[in-house]
């Protein structure tokens, strides 16, 4: 139940989104998620679908696998979809009791409905394709220039890859502690809300402990290694873009060069 | 009671690139009160199989049998199920939560709705028969060692009455002392309560003193199932599959190739050496 959750999850395979250099896939994944936000018709979410659909096929990640994530966020979805639907003053065209249902709220659910479920699907497969390793060394080659103006970049993201890195630990030893409290007659699933939230006090209990101990392990085991922050840290494999890399670039310059004219100038 | 494997198939993450059959055809009847070992390597998928007993898991494709009935079945009272089906699983750090060891224990009866006088009943009687120091019981589980750790975990199944007893490997991680101490303790409550105990574990050694029946598993499917003697004499092959067989085994056979008339059969150390005295006696 809790692998459903792609977020942060790492898909091994072998493509050329694979073999991306992390930075290029951070700008494109940054620009796609402004991008969302830009448009303003649909012929621009059918480009945005279009070059999300291109980089799914290219990743060669089964589409299923990405779509599993949604799964998660559907709950928030559906509540914002009914904000917009009720909530949005406009041209009315169904009414009944305290409830209207206007023009531009159907526009809005629908376009907010697309741009979540675009970002999720977006971030989703840059996670999917990037090792988390590789994400967090882009973000800091990415961010080095706010180190000027005392911004402790390596450090956040050494953080950063640490949470990442632990993510699916986490979520196996979830799964193997509910299972362990289930062979106990434990209930997670049914019952009132409260009892539910008691419900979760045996799972979080030994979670908790298992990720304090799992981080002292860590920091010792960095500190074993003379590990002593970013300053003169070099890499073992420092990144370099390739060909393929300035290619994806242009290839993002292009995208946006289409949102911009048909998402929000020409229409 | 008797549980019953019929052609289990279990693949994990399907549908993706990861897919991988962790068990393939299973077939297996336990039958009440026995005391088996399942053995296999990491990854051999002893560890699934266990979890099909009480329907943690669900078999891709096949049935699992309790007293006859499926337990798969959508109308199958599972929470009851794993009342009678206890499973202990490897790190007791998984399921210890409470404030101290007694509440602990208390977890798993009170999940079975049962009245507090009977719950505390139940956890002092489990508490008990792990061999449990009083002094402890109102201690946090936390600050306990690996073995007084595991006893608890151990109650905190027990003292749910279970009709069967699986134990995920409960000697990994303990020094020799604690690994004696919890499978002569393992042994005893067979003995004594007469349920069937199922106990799997990576090493021969672990479980050919004890055990009536050896179940090997090897990459999903059941390589070996039979008396601990018959699975033995299959030490090659055993060994082909990165398991082998307890040493004694070995210097039976060491001797046997050497000229001396032992029997082979031999797999405690008890055994071996009454029939090495025998063999030198006869010289």
């Amino acid at each position: 139940m809790l692998r459903d959750i792609t977020l942060g999850q790492y898909y091994r395979a072998d493509s050329v989104l694979h073999r991306l250099d992390p930075r290029v896939k951070l700008v494109a994944t940054f620009m796609f998620i402004i991008s969302l936000f830009i448009v303003k018709n649909f012929i621009g979410y059918i480009i945005a679908a279009l070059f999300l659909v291109t980089g799914i096929a290219l990743s060669k990640v089964p589409p299923k696998f990405i779509f599993r994530g949604m799964k998660a966020i559907f709950f928030l979805l559906f509540i914002t979809m009914l904000f917009n639907l009720f909530l949005t003053p406009g041209k009315e065209l169904v009414s009944f009791w305290k409830i209207t249902i206007t023009y531009e709220g159907i526009k809005m659910a629908v376009m907010m409905a697309i741009r979540l479920v675009f970002l999720i699907t977006g971030s989703s497969l840059m996670t999917l394709t990037t090792t988390p390793n590789n994400l967090t060394d882009g973000l800091e080659s990415l961010l080095r220039p706010l180190k000027a103006i005392r911004v402790p970049v390596h450090e956040i993201s050494m953080m950063m890859s640490i949470a990442l890195r632990f993510i699916p630990i986490l979520m196996e030893e979830t799964d193997k502690i509910m299972k362990a409290q289930m062979a106990r007659g434990a209930d997670f699933e049914s019952g009132s809300i409260i009892k539910r939230a008691k419900s979760l006090v045996p799972l979080l209990v030994p979670l908790f402990i298992s990720a304090f101990r799992r981080a002292n392990d860590l920091a010792m085991a960095m500190e074993a290694r003379c590990y002593r922050g970013g300053d003169g840290r070099t890499k073992m494999k420092p990144l370099i873009y390739a060909k393929t890399d300035y290619m994806a670039y242009a290839a993002i310059v292009l995208y946006l060069v289409l949102i911009v004219v048909f998402g929000r100038i020409l229409f | 009671m008797a549980i019953i494997l019929d052609h289990v198939n279990y693949i994990y993450d399907e549908d993706t690139a990861m897919a991988h059959a962790a068990l393939i055809d299973v077939c297996l009847n336990i039958p009440d009160g026995q005391f088996v070992g399942l053995i296999g390597h990491t990854g051999s998928g002893k560890s699934t199989l266990v979890q099909h007993l009480n329907g943690l898991e669900k078999p891709t494709s096949g049935c699992v049998f309790y007293d006859g009935k499926d337990i798969n079945d959508s109308d199958y009272d599972k929470k009851s199920l794993r009342a009678k089906v206890g499973l202990v699983f490897q790190y007791p750090e998984h399921q210890l939560f409470e404030t101290d060891c007694f509440k602990d224990v208390c977890f798993g009866p009170k999940n079975l709705g049962l009245p507090q006088k009977e719950i505390e009943l139940r956890a002092y009687e489990a508490l008990k028969q792990v061999g449990f120091d009083d002094e402890y019981f109102y201690q946090s589980p936390f600050d306990l060692s690996g073995g007084q750790k595991r006893r608890v975990a151990i109650a905190g199944v027990l003292a749910m009455k279970p009709e069967v007893l699986i134990l995920d490997e409960p000697t990994a991680g303990l020094d020799p002392k604690g690994r004696e101490d919890i499978l002569n303790l393992i042994s005893k409550l067979h003995q004594e309560m007469g349920i069937t105990i199922i106990l799997v574990s990576h090493s021969m050694d672990d479980v050919a003193d004890y055990v009536q029946r050896i179940i090997v598993m090897n990459k999903g499917r059941v390589a070996f199932d039979g008396a601990p003697k018959e699975v033995f004499s299959h030490y090659k092959e055993l060994e082909a599959i990165g398991l082998a067989a307890p040493q004694v085994t070995y210097v039976m056979q060491e001797l046997k190739s050497a000229g001396f008339a032992v029997n082979t059969d031999a797999t405690t150390l008890e055994e071996a050496k009454n029939e090495i005295l025998k063999a030198f006696g006869k010289c």
